[in-house]
Order: C-alpha cells, then structure tokens, then sequence
C-alpha cells in the first residue's frame, strides 16, 4: 500500500484512472495474448495432424488432432470470453481514446470481428464434426479457423502498427478530421508488426505443445505417440524460431526513424554515440548507465544495417517525451536473449540429428525442451511489454498522450483487484482441467464423460456428449 | 435511409440476433440450474450441453459484433455510455467469462464434485448477463445516459425502467430456451424430460409475459420518450409480440414444438424490434440522435462493407452449423454411445 501511494503520490497532475487503467489493460490484454496465440496457431497445428492422420493413414497423428481439438475448446472458450472483456475495457478504460478516434481505429476490429465469427462458427462445426462428418471434409472444416485466425492477427495488430504509426486522419483546431480508415487498416507498419506477431504465435504454441509431449518422454512414456506429439509442433516452432530473429531485426530498423525515443530506450543509449554500442544489460540510474555490458559498433550494426550510423541518444528528447527507459530496455533485451537461445537451440537439435545423434534419448534435452514453452510465452510477454511501454507516453504516437486517453475514474483499483481474482481463478480452473484430460487419456479414457457423471449411462436414456 | 440510419440498423440487426441466439443460450442457464440434483438432473444437463454446446461461441460473437459497430460507428456515445453504465457492463461482463469458461470446465472436469461447482458458476452467471444487459438497455431507453462524459453511477441503471428492462430480459432468455430446449428434448427421444420443461417453459412465458405489458405503465412515467414511440411507431410490434407470445403457449401445449420455435423468436424478435424502433431516433434518448452521434461517413461506409462481407462470408456457415444441429447424425449421439468410434 505505500507503495501504491507513493505511485499515486508522484501522479497527482494524472487522472485518477490512469494507473489502474493501465495495470488493467496490462493484465487482461496479457493474459488474453497467449490464449490468442493458441487461437492463431493451434488449428495449424491440428491440421497438419489431422491431414496427416487422414492421408497418410496414421492412427497416432489423427489421436493427436482429436485430443489438441479438445484442448484448443477449452483454451479457444476462455479466449472468447477473455477477448470479449477486451473490446469492454476499449470504452471502460480509455474513453479519452474512443470517443474521438474510434471511428479512425475502428475499421480493423470489425474485420476482427468476422474473422473472429468465422473462427467460432467452423470450431463449433469441426468440434462436433468428430464421427458426424465425411472424414475429408470434416477435415477441411479447419481451414477456415486456421485462414481466420491469421487475418484476425493482422487486423487486431494493424491497429496496434497504427498507434506507433499513425495515419488515415488529420487534427484540426483539436478535431479528428479527414478520417480513412482503410488507410489504417493497410497502414505501412502492419505488415512487418503482424509477421513478428504471427510467428511469435507460431513459437509460443509449438515449444509448448511439443514440451508436454518432452515431459511425458522424461517420465519414461517413449511411444511413437509422444515422438509425434513432440515433432510435430517442435517442426512449427523450429521454423518460427530461425525466422523470427530475422524479422524482428527488419521491423527494428524502421523504428530508428519512426520511434526514436523507443529505440534508445530499446539500446539504453544515453547520448548519441557514433558509431553505438550493443549494450547488453544495465540499468539507467540517473541520466547514468550502470551495470551494462557494451561491445563496441554493434549496436549500429543491430539497430541501423550499418557500421556508423549512430543510435539516437535519450539526451536529445525532451524528459517528458520519454517511455520508461528501464522498463522497456530490459524487456527488449529479454525478449532478443530468449529468441536467440531458442534459435540456437532447435539448430542444435536438428544439426545433432542431421549427424545421427537423437537429443530426445539426453535428458538435458528434454528439460530444456520442457522449458522452451514457457520461456517463448516469457519473450512474447517481453516484446509486447518492449513494443507498448516503448511507446509511452504517447497511445496515438504523437497525436494522444495516455493520460489524455484515461477517465478520471479512482474506483478502477477495485476493478483491478476484482480482475486479478477472477483471472487467477480462470487460470486455476483450465490448468486442473487440462491436466485431468490429460491424465484421463493416459488412463485409457478417450471418451470424456458428460457433464454430470457417469451414472446417466445406466438409464440407458443419455449416452455419452463429447467435444 | 441515411448512412448513420443503415449503420444503426445495422448495428440493431446484431442486438436482435444476440437476444434470440445468445438469449437462448443464456436461459438454458436456468433450466441447467434448476434441474435437481446431479442424477435427477444428468438428463436435463447433458441436453443442454448438447443443444448449446457447438453453438454458444458463435452466438456469443453477435455481441462482439455489437460492441466494434457502436464504437467504431458511434464512438463518443460508446464511450459515455461504458464509463456511465460501467457497473451493470462489468457485472454482466463477469457473467460473460463465467458462464463460458465453467461451461468449458464443466465438460472436462475431472470429478463430479468440480462438475457441479462449474455447473452451478455456469448456471447462475448465465443469469447474471441478460439482466444486466437489460438494464443497459433500460439506463438508455430512459434518457440516463449523457452524450458526452459520465452520468451517475448508479441511478442509470438502478430506475424503474432499468430494473424491468433486466426482469424482462432474463424472462425472454429463459422463455426462449425453454422452447428450443423442450423442442430438442422430443427431437432426442426424451418424451418425459420434454413433458416437463413443456410445463415450465409455459410458466415462464406467461410470468414474462404480464411483466412485459406490467412494465408499459412504470415506464410510461420513467421513460416518457421510448413510452411515446412504442405506443406509436413502435405499437404495431408490441401488437405482433403478444400476437406472437400467445401463439407460443398455445403451440406449446398442442405439441406443435416446430411451429412454436418459430413463434416465440417472432415474439421475442419483435419485443427487441419494439425497443429500437421506439427510441428512433435516438441513439441515446433525449441526447442524441444516431445522426448527431454517427463517427466519419468514410468509416460508416467501411462499416457497411463488412457487414456485406459479413452476409457472404458468415452466414452460409453459420446456417451450415445450425443446420447440423438439427440433423439425426447429430441428435442420435445424444441416444447412443457410438460417437467416438469412426473419424
């Protein structure tokens, strides 16, 4: 609690919604981005085993597909409903946002909303679709949930591209005018903000996925099941881990231009230096780097393709148009620290195979794989912590601070608690139920009893309903 | 008709459909609640599970719908009305993630004790949602919502018109479901589960019923404005509702379940239509209209493309999944054990 005071102490000129307005939006939009990412990525994930049980004839790979099925429900329902309390907190929490630019941001998130329709709409028929529909098509029902999920990506990822790059409108006299919102929607910094995205997704899904199936061979389970389960996704997440450091470094170089102030945050680079440092660690204490790492002309390579070109220095921007410099640096060099481990690690993987040697037989190997999943959603966290509190203090880069955005509403701390609650209980819930599906299967269980126990079985009127 | 006009019709299209398909969702909750114990109330239960399980996300959507055309059409009022009507939104937005994250719990929990706790957040929080809504609706249709900025907290949404406007809510949801749900009882071969939910589904619509014309004259004096249009514009829907909802009960206790499936969604349809059609043209009564409310012609006009698209792209297979539903391949899981065997 002094804590908190001392917070709200040093934001008396703010409104009193500020603070809880923003830990609001940190927490749900964060705990919302990793259930998303299994929403973008896992039907791929499950078609790729269900094509191939189906085609190749393989009764593993389709028990695969069936068993994901029913954990991308439970996942996909508590992103639903966790996504719902997004489009909510929009107007809740930052009404100073929607009112006059909703009509310019607004565009993208109704395409959202259809992708978001037909991903609903085609899980309740492939679901369901389980013994009822012709093998092939049933099969084809999840294409539209993987094609859906991509462009619900873009759509909600171009608005974000538009926050740190805004266009489709014009200010005047303190009015939004001249609005175009298809110019938001293929705004130019989309396209590499989803790809990073997009792929991020695709390593989340697939070190955790192929971890599960790691920590059942650790525990001695080494049938052909869990060498699929492992190397299906780990083919996902080793083809997203060696091309993401590429990405990220194309979308970084545009911010040198674009978000400067982010940029030296990003490299912790105090004053102009040419050509700059790769600083690795540290702290800012001061207007003075502390505890840093710095290997000469690097960061210039890093950040701008080049051997002299300098990082702009925190120095030459005005205080208050600074983001918290600690913050994001540290959770842009977390983010880049675990992309490049899990890079090196899946080259590892596959250059040992390549030379005859399994890493599934060391369990070292298998620790570390179990690791992976976690450590990937620990990087996504950090990129979106980078990539948002990079941007502060603006929420319209240069056009909308966020004090401006936020409502003067004290009683959102209540809320927030509130929030903590019912999310940590959201979280408890799926992870007993996901672990029990999982100890069922193992048991033999492959039909999951109906809702009310297995009695009803016996009055021969209702039978078993499964997902 | 304007370009505002059709993004508001639009938009209203999306609140029909969520009170019918959503709505029926919702009052499933309540028979799910009120089934008995968990061998007396297995039957019911699994019937539910079954009849909302493949479609409760995608009728979920229709909200979603809801909530990106008012922001992005009518941004400002989206605004003054989530941060003045902010309780009864959050209260019925906790019954949003309640009800769907137990109802997914429920299915795969791993006893029968977690069963019943998840069966009871799923049941009671599916109330939680159409009331609050309701009441929304209500804060709205009585002019207690300001075109700019916050109003009160607290009298916006707890008045007279707002109080019915939640009663009536959770009375259509349940209303409806118990029609659908008695209808795919006799579907699934289940004679005396249908016989029961037949009588309490006749129940609750009569009780809904007298509330929805009791609640005309508590109105007339707290919401002067919606009260002149729906005895004028809107009077010929209100006409059709009752017309409608007694043709429901009378289907109802005919058996003829098909027919009054079709009755009770024009019923209720046209309760809601009522609602829209009487605060025309307000978007926010006695505040501002949808003109005066309506964001940039360029986005309105985005928006109608994707309500376009919308109709192409979403439709076909929304009709497709509700057409399964109803098919014997995916009713007659419900009689027998075999689902799992083929694939």
């Amino acid at each position: 609690m002094v804590l908190l005071e001392a917070v709200q102490a040093l934001a008396v000129d703010e409104p009193a919604g500020l603070l809880p307005a923003r830990q609001q939006m940190a927490l749900s939009l964060g705990w919302h981005i990793v259930l998303a990412c299994f929403g973008v990525a896992f039907p791929a994930l499950i078609l790729v085993a269900h094509w191939r049980g189906v085609y190749r004839d393989d009764p593993d790979a389709l028990r695969l597909a069936r068993r994901w099925a029913k954990v991308s429900a439970v996942l996909f329902a508590i992103g639903a409903v966790s996504g719902t309390v997004l489009s909510f907190e929009m107007g809740l929490l930052w009404p100073g946002l929607m009112g006059p630019y909703g009509d310019v941001l607004g565009l993208p998130f109704a395409f959202e909303g259809l992708s978001f329709f037909v991903e609903a709409i085609f899980l309740g028929i492939y679901l369901y679709g389980w013994g009822r529909i012709p093998p092939r098509r049933h099969l084809l029902m999840i294409v539209p949930m993987a094609v859906a999920g991509v462009v619900g990506t873009y759509c909600v990822i171009s608005v974000n591209a538009w926050m740190n790059m805004p266009v489709g409108f014009r200010v005047v006299d303190g009015e939004v005018v001249d609005v175009e919102p298809w110019a938001v929607l293929l705004n130019p910094g989309a396209v590499l903000q989803f790809a990073h995205m997009w792929i991020a997704a695709y390593m989340v899904v697939g070190f955790s996925v192929a971890g599960v199936y790691a920590a059942g061979m650790l525990r001695g389970r080494r049938d052909r099941h869990h060498r699929l389960g492992f190397t299906l996704p780990f083919v996902f997440a080793t083809v997203a881990a060696l091309v993401q450091p590429f990405v990220g470094h194309v979308l970084g170089l545009r911010i040198a231009d674009t978000q400067p102030a982010k940029l030296a945050a990003f490299e912790l680079a105090e004053t102009t230096e040419s050509p700059s440092p790769l600083r690795l660690g540290g702290v800012l204490v001061d207007g003075e780097v502390k505890g840093a790492i710095d290997i000469p002309g690097l960061g210039s390579v890093i950040a701008r393709n080049s051997f002299t070109e300098p990082v702009q220095g925190l120095d030459t921007i005005p205080v208050a148009d600074q983001p918290p410099v600690n913050i994001t640096h540290l959770a842009f060099q977390t983010m880049v620290g675990i992309g490049t481990l899990l890079f090196v690690a899946v080259l590892v993987f596959w250059l040992a195979r390549w030379r005859g040697r399994d890493l599934l037989q060391r369990r070292w190997f298998l620790r570390g794989a179990v690791v992976a999943g976690p450590l990937a959603v620990v990087a996504l966290e950090a990129g979106w912590i980078a990539t948002e509190v990079g941007r502060q203090p603006w929420v319209v880069y240069g056009f909308l601070r966020t004090p401006d955005a936020a409502g003067d509403n004290p009683d959102l701390w209540i809320l927030l608690a509130a929030t903590a609650v019912l999310y940590s209980a959201l979280t408890v819930g799926a992870v007993v139920v996901l672990r029990s599906m999982a100890r069922r299967w193992r048991a033999g269980d492959e039909d999951l009893p109906s809702p009310y126990g297995p009695e009803q079985g016996a009055d021969g009127g209702v039978g078993t309903v499964e997902r | 008709m304007s370009l505002p006009v059709l993004v508001a019709a639009a938009l209203f299209v999306g609140v029909v459909a969520y009170a019918l398909f959503g709505g029926a969702d919702f009052g499933s909750g309540f028979f799910d609640l009120t089934a008995g114990d968990a061998r007396r109330g297995a039957e019911l239960r699994t019937l539910v599970d079954h009849s909302i399980g493949p479609v409760w996300e995608a009728n979920h959507v229709w909200l979603i719908y809801v909530l990106v055309m008012w922001w992005t059409g009518f941004p400002e009022s989206f605004a003054s009305a989530t941060s003045t009507l902010i309780l009864p939104f959050l209260l019925a937005l906790l019954g949003i993630v309640l009800r769907g994250a137990a109802f997914a719990f429920r299915k795969f929990a791993p006893t029968l004790g977690q069963a019943r706790l998840y069966g009871a957040v799923f049941a009671g929080s599916s109330l939680l949602t159409p009331f609050f809504l309701g009441t929304v609706a209500g804060g709205i249709a009585s002019g207690r919502v300001p075109a700019e900025g916050r109003g009160d907290l607290w009298t916006s949404w707890v008045n007279p018109t707002s109080l019915f406007g939640g009663v009536i809510a959770v009375g259509t949801c349940v209303f409806l479901a118990g029609v659908f749900l008695t209808a795919d009882a006799d579907r699934g071969g289940h004679g005396s589960l249908a016989r029961g939910l037949q009588r309490r589904t006749l129940a609750v619509g009569i009780a809904t019923g007298v509330v929805v014309f009791a609640a005309l004259v508590p109105i007339t004096r707290d919401a002067p404005t919606l009260a002149a249009g729906l005895e004028g514009r809107a009077a010929p829907l209100v006409v059709v509702s009752a017309l409608a909802g007694l043709a429901t009960l009378v289907l109802l206790v005919r058996w003829r379940l098909g027919a009054a499936r079709v009755a009770a969604v024009v019923a209720v349809g046209a309760v809601i239509s009522g609602w829209g059609v009487g605060q025309y043209p307000w978007l926010l009564v006695d505040e501002v209209t949808l003109h005066d409310a309506a964001g940039a012609e360029a986005t309105l006009v985005g928006l109608l493309v994707v309500v376009g698209l919308a109709a192409v792209i979403v439709l076909p297979p929304l009709v497709y999944l509700f057409r399964l539903t109803q098919t014997a391949a995916w009713s007659g899981a419900l009689a027998s054990r075999h689902g799992d065997q083929q694939g």
